[in-house]
């Protein structure tokens, strides 16, 4: 347990420090909300509409963006062979890791939707939906990523093919996240189903990511 | 001979030698008898005309579309359970097969939608599934393009095949509701008249020759990939002889 706790705190605090991209997701999250505009025009009434797919993919695009530093940079510095060869289950060790990467780059995400929400002229009520569906998705992301992370880590353009493999598997969780949040502003539906679901995507990946990010690394580094 | 007998690769190449003329002769034939029980025995639909005869080219393309990522999937378990080295062989190979017939399926639905819906693209629910199925294929492809190694490639190809069987349902769904959520379905009838027998048998039989086509293909490639691994090895063993010396 202290070991998993100690890698724990070690991924935060590297994430924070000089060095590290924790706030380059929120700075390019901040981006690309802003670059939105300027591609579909400054109609209020219109990004209004539109402000929770445009905060959902912007979400999902800044999330990805600091994935490929996720295991690669333990891998260049040595630390991720003593983790294979370490005590600790490596299902465990990537789950700490992939919980560290979601508290330093995709909480700040959640934390920055309020502001960016206004931005883009939503109301208090849809503000709120968007950022709680965030973070009930996120880790979803984050998982699905981890696979994606491990399966490119040793590969010289590994950073490049990490968004190739690993948006195909996010569509449920963006089709899930956009519908609960427009649902709780304009309806038909419920939000509560799609809210669930979406739920119910994050706690499967949390399964399946660190059982296939293990495999993927016992497999790929040898 | 067991299915352990062909981990030996010239054993396989052996088998691939006999079976291969015979398949194609076979794919040949299935191929003759379906387009000419499409071209002149089927009736034109009533209200499509001569346009739905691309069914009979897009159905059987779209199910093994689906059938491919199974047989990658049988594959992929092959290569991490069992370590059967012609597994991962049979994983690449069918990979490039399976993003055709895919392809395939999406231009011949999207020729046979112009004329029925208007437009050559909806994002109907499962024109959209279909196209991220396309997607990932083109993702394990790019993923056997990136690393050199051809056994670890096989790996990580395998791992990323089996975490996309699990995740082709959900997609599936997802996008089916996605869909129902946005637009009611005025494009596609749910459900559709009942297929006649005068459809349904040569529908069948171009079914039988596409898998044949792919089953031909598929053993073809798979002894591509093996010679084109024997001379890599070759290629690798001449670089350390020369280095040595």
């Amino acid at each position: 347990m202290t070991a998993l706790s100690a890698l724990l705190l070690r991924d935060m605090r590297l994430a924070v420090r000089v060095g590290g991209g924790a706030l380059m997701g929120v700075l390019f999250f901040l981006i690309v909300v802003t670059l939105v505009p300027f591609a579909v025009g400054p109609d209020l009434a219109q990004l209004r509409r539109i402000g929770p797919a445009i905060l959902w993919l912007g979400a999902l695009l800044a999330s990805l963006l600091t994935l490929d530093r996720l295991l690669a940079a333990d891998h260049e510095d040595g630390s991720l062979d003593l983790i294979l060869m370490g005590g600790t289950p490596l299902e465990l060790a990537v789950l700490a890791k992939a919980v560290a990467h979601w508290v330093a780059s995709c909480l700040p995400l959640v934390v920055a939707t309020p502001l960016l929400g206004l931005f883009l002229n939503l109301e208090p009520l849809a503000i709120g939906a968007v950022a709680l569906t965030l973070l009930a998705g996120t880790p979803a992301l984050t998982c699905i990523g981890l696979i994606g992370a491990a399966l490119s880590v040793a590969l010289r353009r590994g950073g490049l093919l990490l968004p190739v493999l690993v948006l195909p598997l996010t569509v449920p969780v963006l089709i899930f996240g956009v519908a609960a949040s427009n649902a709780a502003v304009a309806g038909p539906m419920s939000f509560g189903a799609p809210f669930l679901i979406l739920c119910a995507l994050s706690l499967g990946s949390l399964v399946l990511g660190p059982f296939a990010a293990a495999a993927a690394l016992r497999h790929g580094l040898e | 001979m067991a299915l352990i007998d062909l981990a030996n690769p010239t054993r396989f190449l052996a088998l691939a030698a006999r079976v291969l003329p015979w398949l194609a002769a076979a794919t040949a034939l299935a191929f003759a008898a379906g387009l000419y029980l499409v071209w002149f025995t089927t009736p034109d639909d009533y209200q499509q005309g001569a346009t739905v005869k691309i069914m009979f080219i897009h159905v059987p393309n779209a199910w093994l579309a689906m059938g491919v990522w199974t047989v990658m999937s049988i594959a992929s378990i092959g290569t991490l359970v069992w370590r059967h080295p012609l597994a991962d062989v049979a994983a690449k190979s069918a990979a490039p097969l399976g993003a055709a017939f895919t392809f395939l399926a999406l231009v011949t639905g999207s020729l046979w939608g112009r004329p029925m819906w208007g437009t050559y693209w909806v994002w109907d629910a499962r024109l959209t599934s279909v196209l991220v199925l396309l997607l990932m294929y083109l993702g394990v492809i790019a993923l056997w393009r990136t690393v050199d190694d051809p056994s670890r490639a096989g790996r990580a190809a395998a791992i990323l095949t089996l975490v996309g069987a699990v995740n082709l349902p959900v997609i599936k769904f997802s996008v089916d509701w996605w869909n129902t959520l946005h637009q009611p379905a005025s494009v596609l009838r749910a459900g559709g008249p009942a297929i006649h027998p005068a459809i349904l048998t040569p529908l069948l039989v171009m079914a039988i020759a596409f898998v044949l086509l792919f089953v031909t293909l598929h053993l073809a490639a798979m002894r591509n990939e093996i010679l084109r691994r024997r001379v890599r090895s070759m290629w690798l063993m001449q670089a350390h002889a020369a280095q040595g010396a």
